[in-house]
């Protein structure tokens, strides 16, 4: 009876309504991002450099991929990367997960505090990067003041030593996203059912014995997706390490993203970085397929 | 006697008041860089590079002048010889021995950032509604491949499209202009948009609109007047993200524009005085360009987590 009515009604049919509503939004991710896409993907192939648009492009095969792969560099810059990312997620996963346990206790004022937490990771990662230069600065940082503060090192320069400057990155990092991962466990452990605790106590588990075998598994999913979030961002960073050390001193900060970026847009090689980037979503794409596959399993149990 | 009721977020006193304290201390100092930098913006030069750092000192605008001018240096018997200075700015830069010569880039800077923003948003906050609408009620072929096609497209690193994108806007003309970046901002912006979109209009009954149908509304009357006006908080949460993402955007603006539309993000960074970085006048400039995200923060309060997990985790 309803659907006769519905039937009747004036106008487009639900389906042209359907495509009328997603059909700008499909092109024009098509146009910006596909499009684009297939294009680095067919450049990957050939000896194009876009600052010489005159010069004829020559088809090269896999000779980008050939010598992208058979050079030292780029697996320095994945070994830089790499570590960047592990201590960047196990610093934000243990920190994080340490806030979100103390805020899940209730106490006055819980809400604006979990608030002004939060601020770091709203601001823009580059002006981020421009503001802890000045924190960092060898002569007048507040940072290194502070440290000096507590423990006297004498004069020290996190961006311009090439063993500190691994950390000074690692150090913002942590400060800007750790919120990130507070909060998605934060919302972890509000979904666990009071009930489950409830039980325990009859069965007289203990706080440790219901940490470990209620709170832990019911936060570890939603803790693994917020790895994810954060493990596909810190792949790609870029604009914070950028502004903050420029990938200095000598490479030692040099992520493969901005790699990436003086091949492209400083020496032109497009042909050669449009392989180097495929190179990098493979990577990225390949190693999310299988954290995701893991963490559902994880979730099954 | 342990008390069988009490759940664990119904802990104790003491540990509550341990788990407060701990948390207070951790808010003082992660909100220290920002603090600083915010008092950096109303110290003057020679103080914002004073060793050890200064916590008490005298206020001076200098920085916020810095800001919004450009000056040069001028002998001490050609600054005798000008009229006295007729306003209060005029009067500090003299007072450095320096004259005014002409407003700064940042004024036009920071304009870019608030019309590509706003742009973007609108466009993307739209068209994101009527694709989510289309996502949350009709059947369409290949529903969650088209959906996951759609997030996809956030992975993708920016620098990895950015050279095709730079070549084609060159080619069509859109190269650094106001438009090419309102459109790729929005594009970027989609994913999160019809993500978020489609999750708070799931929520709204199908009923509502049902029943305008049945009253002789068309389906496009129905969305229009019954379901966005029903879908406002969603649509405000979704459009402070847009507006959030685009303003903090560096890689694509550093990459893609120079002089015409570039945004403040790229711009601040290169602000310098005459013995290097002008950390009060990029104290002043931070603070402006960091404000607007803060207020958003706390009106987001409620929708943060939605926002950052593309309405994976909802509460």
């Amino acid at each position: 009876m309803k659907k006769k009515i519905l039937h009747k009604a004036k106008g487009l049919s639900d389906r042209a309504v359907a495509w009328i509503f997603i059909t700008p939004t499909l092109l024009l991710l098509l146009a910006i991002n596909i499009y684009p896409l297939i294009y680095a993907v067919s450049m990957s192939f050939t000896n194009f450099y876009a600052n010489k648009l005159g010069k004829e492009i020559k088809w090269v095969g896999l000779k980008n991929y050939v010598k992208i792969l058979g050079k030292e560099a780029i697996w320095e810059r994945m070994q830089i990367t790499a570590s960047f990312m592990f201590w960047t997620l196990l610093l934000q996963a243990i920190i994080g997960l340490g806030l979100a346990l103390l805020l899940n206790k209730k106490f006055k004022g819980n809400e604006l505090l979990t608030t002004l937490i939060v601020l770091p990771m709203m601001l823009s990662p580059a002006v981020v990067g421009v503001f802890w230069t000045y924190l960092y600065n060898p002569q007048v940082g507040l940072f290194n003041y502070i440290v000096n503060f507590f423990y006297d090192f004498g004069p020290f320069d996190m961006i311009g030593s090439s063993t500190l400057a691994p950390w000074a990155i690692v150090i913002v990092d942590t400060w800007m996203w750790t919120p990130f991962t507070m909060l998605i466990c934060l919302a972890g452990l509000r979904s666990i059912p009071n009930y489950l605790y409830e039980a325990a106590e009859v069965d007289r588990a203990n706080r440790l014995q219901q940490f470990i075998y209620i709170t832990l598994p019911s936060v570890l999913p939603f803790l693994l997706l917020a790895l994810l979030f954060r493990g596909i961002e810190n792949f790609k960073m870029f604009d914070m390490v950028v502004e903050l050390t420029s990938g200095g001193p000598g490479s030692a900060t040099e992520l493969a993203s901005i790699q990436l970026k003086r091949e492209a847009f400083e020496k032109w090689k497009t042909g050669y970085s449009s392989a180097y980037a495929v190179i990098l979503f493979v990577t990225i794409f390949g190693f999310g397929n299988v954290y995701v596959k893991v963490m559902n399993k994880i979730k099954d149990r | 006697m342990v008390d069988i009721s009490r759940s664990p977020t119904e802990s104790s006193g003491f540990s509550r008041k341990l788990a407060a304290l701990i948390i207070i201390v951790y808010a003082v100092v992660t909100l220290i860089p920002i603090t600083w930098i915010i008092l950096t913006g109303f110290k003057s030069v020679t103080s914002s590079i004073t060793y050890p750092p200064e916590v008490f000192f005298e206020p001076s605008l200098e920085g916020y002048v810095n800001l919004f001018t450009t000056r040069t240096r001028q002998s001490q018997e050609y600054l005798e010889a000008l009229p006295p200075p007729e306003t209060w700015y005029e009067e500090l830069v003299r007072s450095r021995e320096m004259v005014i010569a002409g407003p700064s880039k940042f004024f036009g800077r920071y304009a870019n950032s608030l019309i590509i923003g706003f742009g973007a948003t609108f466009l993307s906050v739209f068209l994101g509604a009527l694709a989510a609408y289309a996502f949350s009620r009709f059947k369409i072929p290949l529903k969650d491949d088209l959906m996951f096609f759609i997030l996809s497209t956030r992975m993708f690193p920016p620098i990895a499209v950015a050279v095709p994108i730079f070549i084609m806007y060159r080619k069509i003309g859109l190269g650094d202009t106001h438009l090419g970046m309102i459109i790729l901002y929005t594009v970027v912006n989609l994913s999160l948009a019809v993500w978020l979109l489609k999750g708070f209009m799931d929520e709204i009954p199908r009923e509502y609109e049902e029943a305008a149908m049945i009253d002789g509304y068309t389906r496009m009357g129905a969305f229009f007047k019954i379901v966005l006006p029903q879908a406002t908080t969603g649509i405000a949460a979704t459009a402070i993200f847009c507006m959030i993402f685009s303003w903090n955007e560096y890689a694509f603006a550093v990459l893609l524009t120079q002089f015409n539309a570039q945004t403040a993000p790229p711009f601040i960074p290169t602000i310098i005085g005459e013995g290097g970085q002008d950390w009060s006048a990029i104290g002043a400039g931070t603070t402006l360009f960091l404000i607007p995200v803060m207020i958003f923060t706390v009106v987001l309060r409620k929708h943060l987590l939605r926002g950052i997990t593309f309405g994976a985790v909802r509460k």
